[in-house]
């Protein structure tokens, strides 16, 4: 590991080009898991014969039928624990929690059980579960359908997590992430299951297939896990960031005109901190931005790192922008949402000397 | 006193609202009295057929299965008929867990490691169950069923250094002791949070099921953390999957020092709680060895058949404190367990081998004394491999290991601290073998 990988998409000129957009992107990703591995099993609510209310889902069990695709009750705690059973058993099973915001019921299972039977076990048994989650907001989701709960997950050793933010990361991140042996936390960020969002919610939302990130190939590929995504290349200051806030900072950087060095972290845990370490050093500044709560936010983590590893090459204090310490509001979401005002501030803060 | 919303209930006449708080019936010094407990008759519990509709079983999830009398014999359509040999290795299996109990807890006294709990008075509801379960069947058990082990022929020796967390110590001294696992013997890993395990059973028979197999699982639970939301899901799960599964709650009166009415049991049966989900439900005297084998083997002939899941409360009673951290004389009366009208199983399971003719105390004497034999003999073994804060554990690194699959950076970079560290408090080598490291 050193520079992150600069490639997103295979060349344009490929030509069996298909666009897709994340939903199907993900769809794309089960169906070849599925298809690979007769041990791989989605589950979880309205998963089945609907196909999930995101459509992540949709024909899976037609194809592969009803006790591989299937429907669960309402029980978040539920879910989890019988992935873990059923990953006791030698499957591997890929649950859905409808809603990130819906999967604290069960924590416990994720984090004293499936995050520590490796461990507990001294490798006896093992959770190769896969829990995809839809998070974040910019929605109207309230407060109930839009929290971005990644660094609750990154704190517990033996959990990965993992969060894409393009169609074509998203296939091959999932299907690592279902082939990798260790339980991981796969967050789809939803405000961009249709299209990069610029993060300017007043203009014409924009569709996947105009976007080369959307050009996903036919059949098995994988993107490999710890492993960031330079977005643009820029001497000025390094931004670290993951799921919709990518789209919203590279749109920023290009209205303010800044030679950004944008890394999607795409994987929190484990992160690709060679990465950023080179990115750092050769920029001398850093923004960190994420949608999640300040206060104990995956950016105080980064931040702590690069201050830790880099700091006698920083030329300006570690700056992040977030998401407010609040509930997210309904009515007052792109007050809430760190859009592009807070993100220029930020970076006109950054570059000042 | 809570703010109530203006105007609203201002000098209104209903009644003044009361929470109950429940009490145990005897706390230390009260003289004890069963005679409340309903024990129904030896024999008189019917038996349905395995595949029958829960509905028809309503009056089994209120009343008890037994099949030892009072004269040792055994009655009822519930009486497994085993043969004398079959008795006999069960017995020796209760007896050997037995042994091993008073060994343990007096290992820990002595300072050999830092925890044990002992199963006394509960060891049927582990050892009859277990053989009546085939011997790959997957298991998930709770922290009391060290009997499955012995039943299953784990050796001892592992028991004994996942104990003291030696060196020897397959888990790599990481759980605390008696959190046991072995996937060779269909043992699932203990976790210590509780009824966790329990969903996990129904998941796993679920994938059983998936796959076409033939094997089933069974969990055990008690009674006190039936209240977890865990339970509930693998009741809900069980039932709607109708998963191969064997749902086992071993009601033995008390969670640590509170009793079971904090459970719900002041209400219903524990077996009753089945009947909400749809689920065989049984209630069976747990101390009865027979009963316990019958239950157990009914509900695995029912899930074997593709026809449900089964709950099953084995209604016993936890002769021993909670664990060698617990002294039970602070929150219940010492008499309950002289008292406790459904005997002790081993002493019940001896009688009854004794009343056909096929044992004596003589052979029981021996048994007990060989047994005694074995579990000191075996300790002596694990002890050579070190007790705990000895020094003779496991190197190091592995504290690192089996975190992920493979050592990320992070925890690259801690591992050399923790050697770093090491080496500043040991800068000539290791003191006394590796002691206090």
């Amino acid at each position: 590991m050193s520079e992150a990988e600069t490639k997103t998409a295979p060349a344009k000129e490929q030509d069996t080009e298909r666009r897709l957009n994340m939903i199907e992107a993900i769809n794309d990703a089960l169906d070849v898991s599925m298809e690979k591995d007769p041990d791989v099993v989605v589950m979880g609510e309205d998963v089945g014969y609907f196909g999930g209310v995101f459509r992540c889902t949709a024909g899976l069990q037609e194809k592969h039928g009803k006790t591989r695709v299937f429907d669960t009750p309402i029980s978040e705690c539920g879910i989890i624990a019988v992935a873990v059973g059923m990953g006791a058993y030698g499957l591997r099973p890929v649950p859905e929690i409808q809603f990130a915001d819906y999967i604290y019921p069960g924590l416990d299972q994720l984090i004293s059980e499936a995050a520590r039977l490796r461990y507990r076990s001294a490798g006896e048994y093992i959770a190769p579960m896969t829990v995809r989650s839809p998070f974040g907001g910019g929605i109207f989701g309230g407060q109930t359908h839009s929290q971005s709960p990644e660094a609750i997950f990154t704190h517990v050793s033996g959990l990965k997590t993992v969060i894409p933010s393009t169609p074509y990361d998203a296939k091959g991140l999932l299907i690592s992430a279902i082939e990798d042996n260790d339980p991981v936390i796969f967050f789809e960020p939803k405000r961009i299951y249709n299209g990069p969002f610029s993060g300017y919610y007043d203009k014409p939302a924009q569709p996947w297939k105009r976007f080369d990130e959307s050009i996903v190939p036919e059949g098995y590929y994988k993107i490999p896990l710890g492993k960031a995504r330079r977005v643009t290349e820029g001497d000025r200051v390094t931004i670290l960031a993951y799921g919709t806030m990518v789209h919203v900072v590279e749109e920023v950087c290009k209205q303010k005109g800044v030679e950004a060095d944008i890394l999607d972290l795409r994987t929190l845990v484990p992160l690709d901190i060679e990465a950023i370490e080179a990115s750092v050093e050769r920029t001398g500044r850093c923004l960190i931005v994420h949608e999640a709560t300040r206060t104990s936010g995956f950016g105080a983590e980064l931040s702590a790192l690069v201050t830790e590893r880099c700091f006698y090459h920083l030329e300006a204090p570690v700056e992040r922008v977030t998401g407010f310490d609040t509930p997210y509001p309904h009515s007052l979401e792109w007050a809430y949402f760190p859009g592009p005002v807070r993100i220029g501030e930020a970076l006109d803060k950054i570059l000042k000397d | 006193m809570a703010d109530r919303p203006s105007g609203a209930g201002q000098g209104d006449n209903r009644p003044k609202l009361s929470l109950h708080v429940p009490e145990p019936k005897f706390r230390p010094g009260d003289t004890v009295d069963f005679s409340h407990l309903q024990i129904p008759e030896v024999g008189t519990a019917p038996r349905p057929d395995e595949t029958c509709d829960p509905k028809e079983m309503h009056e089994l999830a209120f009343g008890l299965v037994r099949v030892l009398g009072d004269d040792n014999k055994a009655y009822g359509p519930w009486d497994p008929k085993l043969d004398p040999d079959t008795l006999r290795k069960m017995l020796g299996h209760m007896a050997m867990t037995r042994a091993f109990d008073e060994r343990m807890f007096r290992g820990q006294r002595q300072g050999k490691t830092s925890f044990y709990m002992k199963c006394t008075g509960e060891e049927a509801t582990s050892v009859s169950a277990s053989m009546a379960l085939a011997g790959d069947d997957m298991v998930f058990p709770s922290y009391r069923q060290q009997g499955i082990l012995i039943q299953r022929g784990y050796p001892m020796i592992e028991m004994i250094n996942q104990i003291y967390s030696n060196k020897g110590d397959k888990l790599k001294g990481r759980q605390l002791p008696i959190m046991y696992s072995s996937r060779e013997h269909s043992f699932f890993t203990i976790s210590g949070n509780l009824a966790t395990q329990t969903p996990q059973a129904v998941g796993w028979a679920m994938a059983s099921a998936m796959k076409g197999d033939s094997r089933i699982a069974a969990t055990w639970v008690g009674e006190g953390s039936t209240a977890e939301g865990d339970f509930h899901s693998a009741c809900t799960f069980a039932t709607v999957y109708n998963a191969p599964v064997i749902l086992n709650v071993i009601n033995n009166q008390w969670a640590i020092s509170s009793f079971s009415g904090f459970a719900g049991a002041e209400r219903t049966t524990f077996a009753a709680r089945a009947l909400g989900y749809g689920l065989a439900g049984l209630r069976v005297d747990g101390n009865d060895a027979l009963a316990c084998y019958a239950a157990e083997r009914w509900a695995a002939n029912r899930a074997r058949a593709n026809a449900g899941p089964t709950l099953i409360e084995f209604f016993t009673y936890r002769a021993e404190g909670h664990s060698t951290s617990d002294d039970p004389t602070g929150y219940r009366s010492a008499q309950e367990r002289a008292e406790w009208p459904l005997g002790d199983p081993v002493t019940r399971l001896k009688d009854h081998l004794i009343a056909l003719g096929e044992w004596d105390e003589e052979r029981q004497e021996k048994m007990d004394l060989e047994a005694a034999e074995h579990v000191k003999k075996t300790t002596k073994e694990a002890e050579a491999n070190g007790i705990l804060g000895h020094g003779l554990h496991h190197p190091f690194r592995t504290m690192f290991e089996d975190v992920f699959e493979e050592l990320p950076w992070h925890l690259r970079e801690q591992a050399e601290q923790a050697i770093r560290e090491r080496e500043t408090k040991f800068p000539e080598g290791l003191p006394n073998g590796g002691k206090g490291a």
